[in-house]
């Protein structure tokens, strides 16, 4: 990917977009298109997804024929650079020794940060997620509607191109017909949970991912994307023709070298680079957003990690993308430490991830069946979204919002670790041993709860008062607490998904004296962490307003999750993005009144 | 029956008569000095390595297997894995190396393993010497197979080492035959789902067109 070092930026910007992943890449995306300077600095290293991408590599190749390490944390051929749950130069701290009121905070440091990895589950908010203190009187509303952003949604699947189907479930929405790219079909574990589920009045449907299923229609959707620009058109045409469709081999979580999936290093930067309005400076580690004595965001103060010096780039208006726990960090830092865009005292609070409840199951149907190519789009194909609305508004239930449950597993690439459970395998060998692993590899099918997590007032995270990074910058000190509706949740979805095993003849493979409340993920594990500077009607009582802008320094503008008033089951990347383009549009739009 | 049942049905003084020092190793009693004989000093791989390009063995870490711990772990790796009709032999697709690499490795996890194996690996060798006179490698088919028997009854390094072996084995495309994966391939057009045949099996029905 092209880059720039300090030393040939310009000396002013339209705009400083800090972060390359799904919020500033969309960002960058929306605004050079439209002829916006920009740019874009992010932390870590410039990625070649072409050159880098592991495509078709085993087991046999890979140091502990790739499976995971401290190192790497989803195994060797996991697209992530220079991340994990540790960045050696970039400590955090946490203000408990429990585990349980701990965050494990998972960062990338590299072009495109996660979304070089993620699991390109696509899902929009409903309706009723936007407002979830007005249907149960807990956590916030938000200041915006699910109309105000449909039509962000729609175009954000337009152009990353996404699979699903429509299903008109309720709080489930709908895709405009003919946007959705259609759905992969079952596989054998997906198909074997959609009816025993159904039983149990589970409803299993197709998921909807970021991954094209046939190639996209460059000719007609890059007009219908950009109307009245036909610069824009052309670049984005010949990007859209440039992807190929995905041909169902590769996991997506190492990267997609035939760009059939969505990162922002495929999808969002090629064409926004192609229109010459970008300038990407890697290596860039964000102190502080400079901000003038009229209020006004001037620029942003950065260490240049390759020299290790302090460098400022200026611009007239600063996106800030870095990741809900990165943005806080910036805006604690600025004013050398005063903090910005703080007058609410709420920048860092209401921090929140994703509930995860996990548990494998064994199913004896599947046990030795005939062998076939079961490794699909490379990610889940089906999933049942939250199904018990009518329940939970009838108070039946101890816990106050959904969850959906990703499936996966089965017959999927053996990589370094044993296929097969070991004490399937437990006092077997030669012929005997090969023989049940054959029997019970493909046997198993996963199921994970992702649910919505209320915003409490002890998960939050503020500066660590002594502890600095490899650069002397104040580093994150997190707190985190479950509520009980989040504990509950975890305990219906382990009895749920032991009853859907159950239902399919199997088993859920689950210690029966483990508390099923306790077998919730810990905080941060999902990496679905948002909040830390929510959006919000009241300048009092929020940190920005409806167009992402931070009420106190008006041309500063938040576009990662940190704005999100609410963090409901759907995963966060598709919302991140349609709120990164609707502000996008607001920029624009001022920028054409001459108030940059 | 699974190995739980088994273990219960056999003499129990038996098994711990055969394999004292891999018993050993199982229990809190670790023999320090068998454990800490040879200490990877290595680090890891980092945050960045090159992804794209195939490794051999040892390329990351040095290996730390001695002479006889390796050839020990070969008989036993064939053992687990012999060649026969469903697929190749440990040996020929490497599976103490990779075995010898994973215990090499500076990560908690694989020390952790360590800690089973190089005992065990001599642990053996010394069952085999008393009840034999020869190495675990020397011993003949006979005999390696009475020493199998005797760890499958419940045996934590033999459940170790199987564990690993069958990592190991499975990540060697030629033995994804063995096992029933049959991806890694591309396919051009549309998904094709699971063949009639593995529906009309489960009675299943494909639900997206």
């Amino acid at each position: 990917m092209p880059t720039i070092p300090i030393s040939k930026a310009k000396s002013e910007y339209d705009v400083i977009i800090v972060g390359s992943g799904a919020g500033g890449g969309q960002m960058a995306y929306t605004l050079t298109l439209a002829g916006i300077k920009c740019l874009m600095l992010e932390a870590g290293r410039s990625y070649d997804v072409v050159a880098e991408t592991p495509m078709f590599q085993t087991g046999k190749d890979a140091p502990l024929g790739g499976s995971s390490t401290p190192d790497k944390n989803f195994g060797f051929f996991d697209a992530t650079i220079d991340g994990g749950w540790e960045v050696p130069d970039e400590p955090y701290t946490q203000a408990s020794d429990k585990a349980e009121e701990q965050f494990r905070w998972w960062r990338a440091r590299m072009m495109g940060g996660r979304t070089n990895h993620w699991g390109r589950i696509s899902l929009r908010n409903g309706p009723y997620d936007f407002k979830p203190y007005s249907r149960d009187g807990l956590g916030f509303d938000w200041p915006i509607s699910y109309d105000d952003l449909e039509p962000y949604y729609t175009k954000v699947e337009k152009l990353i191109g996404v699979y699903g189907s429509n299903e008109g479930m309720e709080n489930t929405p709908d895709s405009p017909t003919g946007v959705l790219q259609p759905p992969p079909k079952g596989r054998v574990g997906d198909l074997m949970i959609q009816k025993h589920g159904k039983k149990l009045g589970v409803p299993v449907i197709p998921i909807h991912r970021a991954v094209l299923t046939r190639p996209q229609d460059g000719k007609k959707l890059a007009p219908e994307l950009h109307p009245d620009n036909p610069k824009a058109q052309k670049i984005v045409e010949e990007s859209m023709s440039s992807r190929a469709a995905c041909f169902w081999a590769t996991d997506c979580g190492r990267g997609c070298s035939i760009r059939a999936n969505y990162q922002s290093t495929t999808v969002h930067l090629p064409p926004a680079l192609a229109t010459g309005n970008l300038d990407i400076i890697p290596n860039a580690h964000v102190r502080e957003v400079i901000v003038g004595k009229d209020g006004k965001a001037k620029g942003v103060l950065f260490i240049d990690k390759t020299t290790g010096k302090e460098e400022r780039v200026k611009g007239k208006a600063v996106v800030l993308a870095a990741s809900s726990g990165e943005t806080v960090r910036i805006l604690l830092n600025s004013a050398s430490g005063d903090g910005i865009a703080n007058s609410s005292g709420l920048v860092g609070k209401y921090i929140m991830d994703t509930v995860g409840s996990d548990m494998s199951g064994q199913i004896p149907a599947l046990e030795n069946l005939p062998a076939h190519n079961d490794d699909g789009a490379g990610g889940c194909h089906f999933y049942s979204p939250w199904w018990l609305y009518k329940e939970q508004k009838a108070g039946k239930l101890d816990f106050a919002r959904g969850y959906h449950i990703e499936i996966s597993g089965t017959r999927s690439m053996p990589k370094g670790n044993s296929p097969v459970p070991p004490h399937f395998l437990k006092g077997l060998y030669g012929t005997k041993l090969k023989e049940a692993a054959r029997r019970y590899y493909g046997s198993f099918v996963h199921l994970a709860c992702r649910g919505e997590m209320i915003p409490n007032e002890g998960s939050f995270a503020e500066l660590d008062s002594e502890v600095k990074d490899k650069w002397g910058i104040p580093v994150m000190k997190w707190h985190w607490k479950w509520s009980e509706h989040e504990l509950n949740m975890s305990a219906h979805a382990q009895k749920t998904f032991a009853g859907i095993f159950e239902s399919a003849g199997g088993k859920g493979l689950f210690d029966a004296k483990r508390d099923p409340r306790k077998a919730i993920l810990r905080g941060g594990e999902v990496i679905h962490e948002v909040g830390g500077a929510l959006m919000g009607a009241d300048a009092k009582k929020s940190v920005c307003n409806e167009w992402n802008q931070t009420w106190d320094v008006k041309n500063l503008i938040l576009c990662d999750a940190s704005p999100f008033a609410s963090n409901s089951d759907k995963n966060p990347t598709e919302t991140i993005m349609a709120l990164a383009w609707r502000a996008a549009d607001r920029l624009i739009e001022e920028s054409r009144k001459g108030n940059l | 029956m699974n190995s739980q049942e088994q273990e219960n049905r056999l003499p129990r003084r038996r098994v711990l008569q055969w394999f004292a020092a891999v018993a050993a190793a199982e229990g809190m009693a670790l023999p320090a000095a068998l454990a800490q004989a040879t200490k990877p000093g290595a680090t890891g791989y980092g945050q960045d390595p090159v992804m794209a390009k195939r490794y051999e063995r040892g390329e990351v870490w040095p290996l730390t297997f001695t002479k006889s711990e390796k050839a020990a772990a070969l008989a036993l790796a064939d053992m687990v894995f012999p060649k026969d009709d469903m697929g190749p032999a440990a040996s020929e697709v490497r599976v103490a190396e990779f075995i010898d690499e994973w215990v090499s490795a500076p990560y908690p996890r694989q020390q952790g393993d360590r800690k089973a194996i190089i005992p065990g690996l001599k642990g053996l060798d010394e069952e085999c010497r008393k009840h034999f006179q020869k190495n675990f490698a020397e011993a003949s088919e006979e005999q390696k197979k009475a020493a199998c028997d005797e760890m499958a009854k419940g045996n934590h390094f033999f459940n170790v080492f199987t564990a690993l072996a069958a990592g190991a084995y499975y990540s060697d495309p030629r033995c994804w035959k063995a096992l029933g994966y049959a991806g890694n391939v591309p396919i051009g057009g549309a998904f094709p789902g699971p063949p009639k045949e593995v529906l009309d099996q489960l009675g299943l029905v494909q639900t997206v067109e």
